[in-house]
């Protein structure tokens, strides 16, 4: 057997791509281009991949998923990136594909068989609400407090911020501080599987630069109650729980990253070798083609690394250097990418009927979501490389 | 209730088609893919075993290079198995010579108590496939169903005309081709793909099912494409320059195609 890199190579990986590449065809860049506009949810897309079993994909069989890993979760939101969706159509699966892991893995069985065959069907919305206006990356000093309310349960009290998808969903993977314990940084967390109930919450979208079908929104929690059993694994280790989700939300940022930068170099391609000027094919110059052509191959190298850190994760090895190069490095490939579309295309590159100055703002984010690219070179300095802390 | 469907396996649509110059016909040796347009039988099939409680679907096809590739999507969206006739004197066939393979290939299949296809290839266009093959195993024929509808021994079926549709009662089995557009196909999820790769496909050749390979192909075909010309360059529109009296001209050039 020839062992190669390519995912295609693997028949699942493949038949995962054939499969989404199919239900992506129906819905073309004009599509996302008026769900950006309007911000709209892409309802009809996301009905379609939940039929498809694509949205539970990386749920257990037991509870009705795909029970596949990272790797095939990773082909679906590349595809799903890589046909144009960008970020609009990725984002709007992968909280219900990968944000549960938690509970799939500390949750309590009542937690999992509550929730888990919803969201294998796609029919339960999942929002993650971790980051708060004090405390982005710094998520020891978080403050929204949850309460014990003297009957087994808890009350909760606090503000998030950049909460994904809170305006479509039912629930929300809640951190919260339970306990303060001034030797544990990371302890005195506690994660909840909380409803996102409106008689609690306030849920206002924050206008920004791109992805705009799905909202990310400021909520404030009022007096919140969650019943005890919504409670992720142990109290007090809710931060610790959500590390284990780290390394696979990176690979699957790497794995949209790479969508996104697919898309950009594509049209670019085909602008630059239809568009004429002087009597030839703009593609003809290497001021156009080489960019492209280096962008391209940085996706590849990108790609590479973030198919090594996947395989690296289903196979339960350690896979926090890949994760996170592999992010950083789909970041910029995304972004140069897309650039070099825009720049391609000229005046053409800025108008909203080409796309690809929807994939340049959706890029843009890559650089600074869910973890900036300094924050992973910290990572890498100091977990890889054994350099001192700096901060 | 068991329902067989035809389907077809062509060149991409998405890729640009191109001639054998040596034999005139479109190049078949590439990847293959289910004809679009086989997808909407392939839905009623399933819906109509869905609704009578039981049976199976099951898929016939006619394709060079052992190629199950469009089968695999079919098989994916829930079809059981299929049977597949792949054979090189099957080269050059005619829409005739195909209906003979295909009316042996269902037979092969199994009792069907309905037979569906489409009304037309979207590579070749004929459009006398299944009534030949209605045909030639002496069974009722209905052309372009938009609804299906299953009575006791009988379908009903909604025959799509010009002017709306004409109600059509025929006994079962019979041959039915389904127009297109008429029912959504569904998409292969992911536990239909994986399930897909593990059903039966009886590949058989023309002397598996009794045909004497000079009855088909280029051997037993009954035409032969001579030339292949260029389509005409459709003539230049006429502008009509609006002066503020445009409209009139273009009133008067319509009420000339008597169009209004």
């Amino acid at each position: 057997m020839v062992v190669t890199t390519d995912p295609h190579d693997d028949p699942t990986l493949a038949a995962v791509a054939e499969g989404v590449d199919r239900v992506c065809a129906d819905f073309d860049d004009d599509y996302w281009s008026a769900c950006d506009v309007e911000h709209r949810f892409p309802w009809e897309f996301y009905d379609a991949m939940a039929a498809g079993g694509w949205v539970g994909i990386a749920i257990p069989e037991a509870h009705g998923g795909g029970g596949q890993g990272i790797a095939a979760a990773a082909m679906v939101l590349n595809r799903v990136a890589a046909s144009g969706a960008a970020m609009n159509g990725s984002s709007a699966l992968h909280l219900t594909m990968f944000g549960l892991n938690p509970v799939v893995r500390f949750g309590n069985d009542r937690l999992k068989d509550t929730f888990l065959p919803r969201a294998a069907t796609g029919e339960l919305h999942v929002a993650f609400g971790v980051t708060e206006p004090d405390a982005g990356t710094d998520t020891s000093r978080i403050s929204t407090r949850a309460v014990d309310d003297g009957h087994g349960g808890f009350v909760v009290t606090g503000r998030k911020v950049w909460t994904t998808k809170a305006l479509e969903s039912e629930v929300v993977l809640l951190l919260t501080r339970t306990d303060t314990d001034p030797d544990d940084r990371l302890g005195g967390l506690t994660l909840f599987l909380a409803d996102l109930d409106e008689r609690h919450v306030d849920i206002r979208p924050i206008p920004k630069l791109g992805r705009n079908a799905v909202a990310s929104c400021e909520v404030a929690y009022d007096r919140l109650p969650v019943e005890g059993w919504r409670m992720v694994g142990e109290r007090g280790q809710g931060f610790r729980h959500l590390l284990h989700g780290l390394n696979p939300e990176r690979i699957l940022l790497a794995a949209m990253s790479c969508g996104i930068g697919e898309a950009a170099v594509r049209r670019a391609v085909a602008y630059a070798s239809e568009r004429e000027v002087f009597g030839r094919p703009i593609g003809a110059n290497q001021s156009i083609s080489h960019p492209l052509a280096v962008a391209h191959m940085q996706l590849r190298a990108a790609a590479a690394v973030m198919w090594d850190a996947a395989r690296r994760y289903d196979a339960d090895l350690p896979c926090g250097e890949q994760a996170n190069t592999a992010k950083y490095l789909a970041a910029e490939a995304a972004f140069l990418a897309a650039d070099r579309a825009v720049q391609t295309l000229g005046g053409m590159g800025y108008a909203t009927e080409y796309h690809v100055e929807r994939y340049w703002r959706e890029a843009r984010l890559q650089r600074i979501a869910p973890v900036s690219q300094e924050m992973t070179c910290n990572y890498v300095a100091q977990q890889v490389l054994g350099l001192p802390r700096s901060y | 209730m068991n329902v067989v469907v035809c389907v077809k396996q062509i060149p991409d649509p998405a890729d640009p088609g191109a001639l054998d110059p040596s034999t005139k016909t479109l190049k078949r040796d590439g990847k293959l893919i289910l004809d679009e347009s086989d997808s909407y039988g392939v839905e009623m099939a399933l819906q109509l075993v869905d609704a009578a409680g039981g049976g199976e679907v099951t898929l016939v096809s006619m394709a060079p290079n052992s190629e199950v590739g469009g089968l695999r999507t079919a098989l994916a969206m829930g079809a059981a198995k299929a049977v597949l006739v792949s054979d090189d004197a099957l080269k050059g066939s005619d829409a005739l010579g195909t209906s003979k393979v295909l009316a042996k290939a269902i037979e092969r299949a199994g009792a069907a108590d309905l037979i569906l296809t489409a009304t037309e290839s979207s590579d070749g266009y004929t459009g006398t496939v299944p009534e030949m093959v209605a045909e030639l195993m002496g069974l009722p024929s209905v052309t372009f169903a938009k609804s299906i509808t299953i009575d006791g021994g009988a379908a009903k079926v909604q025959r799509q005309t010009e002017a709306g549709y004409d109600d059509v009662e025929c006994p079962l089995p019979a041959v039915v081709s389904v127009t297109a557009g008429v029912v959504e196909p569904r998409y292969p999820s992911f536990k239909g793909i994986m399930a897909a790769k593990s059903k039966p496909v009886d590949e058989v050749t023309v002397a598996d099912l009794g045909i004497d390979a000079g009855a088909v192909g280029w051997a037993g075909g009954g035409q032969e494409i001579v030339e292949v010309a260029e389509a005409e360059a459709r003539e230049a529109g006429t502008i009509v320059e609006d002066d503020g009296e445009g409209f009139q001209k273009v009133v008067d050039y319509l009420s000339e195609l008597k169009v209004i």
